[in-house]
């Protein structure tokens, strides 16, 4: 019989190992779902992990994705897991990612055709602004009337998602689309296009954005009383209170920065990447940020590199849809694996197994 | 009279540590029978083999002449082994019959249960109303659901783990009545304590543990307390030493202080009036529940009050967060060591930070300044004698005894003008917790005001030069230690005024 016993202290060895263990497994059960699917394994992962980079026949494509998808998984993933940290959950952030990007847009089609430096700034404001607002109201009602904010910010999520509909409908239509839904195209309007910083990296401001944010909640985590009032709100609630943390406060706190940084992550796709608002603009990085802050254990660097896991990922996953003929779903169910393995195998940190015989004890 | 119980040569070993070596003693039948020791002596690994939670690497009991080695807890209990344990495993929100019925094997209908608990309740004189909800009933109460479910076996051997240490001093008296009235119908019963004079006062024997091993057998009626704790500590005892000096101005001052209660368990204060002096230790007696947690929380700050029911030279702070209150010089120490008082899973450094930043000057700007933090702990660590490999270690990881003594110094290292501290030295060994206490009365030698709240009658004794009782959320008039008997204190506890005392002054 295994029998699990709690560690006196957290094993620091197993913490930095059960990402790649989690990996690792995930590529084991992957290959043995892919191989059930009637495809080779080995060729499965091998498309999935190694030809997005290195296939003389796809890199050129796929590897500046790289960074375009890790970009804003990483920057919604930081802000997600200063909230994970105490205690906050915070699920609605594909929600926070929409109404940043409704916002952004609107404000840089609201000068159209007016060419001026000041416009992607002001964009970029006002995308943080409507992420930050949107995540205030699961925080204001936590706070206020004790509601719960996962239910609160995973509901929100819809209502961002008819919003979005009705503006690529209404509102922010192109007249000049015939009819057609979705917006302007910001790609084609300079003073409001998130451009490649340089050709053929997929760097773009969203990507400076999430390094930037990577180290500044490092140096808040690790240097600042509001991270460790953070810390002890996850670990010790009482202590956290007796050390004089103000829980509302680290719920506003810590659902606002969620929300802003999961909005300015939404305006800086819409002004670069995708280009404009459509029906079905969002593509679920605000969940799978979720997977990403966990898959880097809540913390900053972690985050950056499970960021650029998941982005590959990702890209792995589509390119093995095409040339392989992998199901959609197939990938979906191979990333949601990474985070059951990561789940699963975490509490080999706090715990150890062992070997009991029956009758022992 | 062969035994009813005896134990030969037990021992039992953990990974580091021995809790019982070579264990042998016997219980007469109808005998009340002592098991002494400081914590940490191997009393609980002991009553948990007899009771079947622990299985003995070596050594063989018997019971009634026959072999017993129990399996587990159900087993002990079909051989005739009840046991009440210090922590009562009752439901809050379930009535009195109810939670009889869940540590019963094959309970009777509700009905017929609630007609057996009325009949013992009243045989024994414990009275208990079956229908009462558990979260309403006191700890004394508590005790005696754990006790009647215990007496519906007809045990053979009741184990009573720590018992009187959260009754008040007439609730002792009731419960050893009830235990004496056990013992002449021929239930033998063995008692765990620290506590010496109530051991003299009832048990026939005593067996006395130290590290693991007996060190000692003795008729407790013959020998002295001091004996006793000498042969349990193995070491002469020093009391705490305290100069008398006069209490100078009032620090702290609490005025018509009423709080509602933070949960539907708690306690409301009700007209809460106090005042610390300079130089002072003011003690707080009084059964947990009482409002001791409520009114922790309102001195510390996190609990916000009317801003002048709580002021600290004349001037108000009731609606000052605890960081605000810190920087003034008031320090506190909840009871709650894991969880309240330091963080489990952080380390020592970690804690240290947790209070220290504000009077150690341990953040610049809101910036964490993690070196002088870690000397900070070091210092705590060195001052107060708290065994650990060092200050990266989880608290977690350190022994109760050696985390209080952390918590206690790490607040007295503050330099704090007022502490308040609830049960400083629970669950600690007696030679830690004499240093504790010796550490209070030095601080308040130093001229800070302290305030120790504490359900430990001997403790509050021992150095606090006022006290006031803590009852159903109302305190009673403070009077001078030394004016007051045992009795009187156990007449504040149970909320009326100490009328000698009064007159005595």
């Amino acid at each position: 019989m295994i029998a699990l016993e709690k560690r006196p202290a957290p094993s620091r060895a197993w913490s930095m190992a059960t990402p790649f263990l989690a990996v690792l497994l995930t590529m084991i059960a992957g290959g043995i779902m892919f191989a059930i699917l009637g495809k080779d394994p080995f060729a499965a992962i091998r498309t999935i992990f190694y030809d997005p980079l290195f296939n003389a026949q796809f890199a050129s494509y796929s590897r500046p994705q790289l960074l375009v998808k890790a970009g804003p998984l990483i920057l919604i993933a930081i802000g997600l897991s200063l909230g994970f940290r105490a205690g906050i959950w915070n699920i609605g952030a594909e929600g926070q990612y929409i109404i940043g990007a409704i916002c952004g847009a609107a404000t840089g089609l609201a000068f159209y055709p007016m060419e001026s430096w000041i416009i992607l700034p002001l964009m970029i404001i006002a995308g943080a602004l409507g992420g930050l607002l949107w995540a205030m109201v699961p925080a204001l009602l936590k706070t206020l009337f004790n509601t719960n904010e996962i239910l609160v910010s995973l509901l929100m999520v819809y209502i961002a998602e008819q919003l979005l509909a009705a503006m690529a409908l209404g509102a922010l239509r192109s007249p000049d689309g015939g009819g057609f839904p979705g917006s302007r195209n910001l790609q084609q309007y300079p003073s409001a296009h998130n451009a490649e910083l340089i050709a053929g990296t997929g760097l773009h401001l969203g990507v400076i954005a999430a390094l930037i944010a990577v180290i500044m909640a490092y140096i808040l985590l690790s240097r600042h009383m509001l991270g460790f009032h953070i810390q002890l709100a996850g670990s010790a609630p009482k202590a956290a209170r007796f050390a004089g943390a103000k829980p509302g406060l680290l719920v506003v706190t810590c659902m606002g920065i969620s929300g802003g940084l999961a909005g300015l992550a939404g305006l800086f796709e819409v002004a670069g990447p995708a280009g404009q608002i459509s029906i079905d603009f969002n593509s679920g990085y605000g969940f799978t940020a979720i997977i990403v802050a966990f898959l880097g254990r809540l913390n900053p660097i972690g985050i950056l590199l499970a960021g650029l896991l998941m982005a590959l990922t990702y890209i792995g996953g589509e390119l093995a849809q095409f040339t392989l003929g992998l199901p959609a779903a197939s990938i979906q169910a191979f990333q949601g694996m990474l985070l059951f393995f990561l789940l699963g195998v975490d509490m080999l940190t706090n715990f150890r197994l062992r070997w009991k015989t029956k009758g022992a004890v | 009279m062969s035994p009813l119980f005896s134990a030969n040569g037990l021992t039992k070993a953990y990974p580091g540590v021995i809790a019982n070596e070579d264990v042998s003693f016997e219980i007469g039948t109808g005998e009340i029978h002592a098991l002494l020791g400081e914590n940490g002596a191997g009393k609980s690994t002991l009553v948990k083999t007899i009771y079947g939670l622990v299985k003995p690497d070596s050594g063989e009991m018997t019971l009634n002449g026959a072999p017993f080695a129990p399996p587990e807890p159900r087993a002990a209990r079909s051989a005739g082994v009840a046991m009440v344990f210090q922590h009562f495993s009752l439901f809050e929100a379930l009535d009195v019959a109810e939670n009889v019925a869940l540590g019963m094997e094959n309970p009777p209908k509700p009905r017929a249960l609630a007609q057996r608990i009325s009949e013992v309740s009243a045989a024994y004189g414990l009275p208990l109303d079956p229908h009462r909800t558990v979260g309403d009933l006191s700890a004394g109460e508590r005790q005696r659901v754990e006790i009647i479910r215990c007496l519906l076996q007809d045990p053979r051997l009741l184990i009573m783990d720590e018992p009187t240490s959260v009754l008040t001093p007439q609730e002792v008296d009731t419960l050893f009545a009830t235990l004496n009235r056990l013992k002449s119908e021929g239930t033998s019963i063995l008692y765990i304590s620290h506590k010496l004079e109530e051991i003299r006062a009832l048990c026939d024997a005593a067996t006395i543990l130290r590290r693991g091993k007996v060190v000692g057998r003795c008729d407790p009626r013959e020998s002295s307390a001091r004996e006793l704790a000498e042969m349990m500590v193995g070491t002469a005892l020093h009391r705490p030493e305290r100069d008398i000096t006069p209490p100078g101005a009032p620090v702290l001052e609490v005025m018509n202080l009423t709080l509602p209660p933070a949960s539907a368990f708690g306690t409301a204060l009700k007209d809460v009036s106090l005042t610390v002096r300079s130089g002072e230790v003011f003690g707080i007696g009084g059964v947990a529940g009482n409002g001791q947690d409520e009114l922790m929380a309102a001195l510390s700050g996190e609990r916000r009050t009317d801003h002048a029911a709580i002021c600290l030279d004349g001037a108000g702070i009731g609606a000052l967060p605890p960081r605000d209150r810190r920087a003034l010089g008031i320090c506190s120490a909840p009871e709650e060591r894991l969880g309240h008082a330091a963080a489990p899973d952080m380390s020592l450094t970690q804690n240290a930070m947790l209070t220290g930043a504000e009077r150690r000057e341990l953040t610049r700007g809101g910036f964490l300044n993690w070196g002088k933090s870690r000397e900070f702990a070091e210092e705590v660590i060195e001052r107060f004698d708290v065994r650990t490999p060092g200050p990266e270690e989880a608290a977690r990881a350190l022994s109760g005894g050696n985390l209080q003594k952390f918590v206690v110094g790490r607040e007295i290292l503050q330099s704090p003008r007022v502490l308040i501290v609830n049960q400083p030295t629970w669950g600690v060994d007696a030679a830690a917790a004499a240093a504790i206490r010796q550490a209070l009365l030095d601080l308040a030698a130093g001229g800070a005001a302290v305030l120790v709240i504490s359900q430990d009658l001997d403790e509050l004794m021992e150095i606090a030069t006022s006290f006031a009782a803590l009852n159903a959320g109302r305190l009673s008039e403070p009077h001078p230690m030394t004016e007051l008997s045992l009795d009187d204190i156990g007449l504040m506890l149970g909320g009326m005024g100490a009328e000698t005392g009064e007159t005595a002054a």
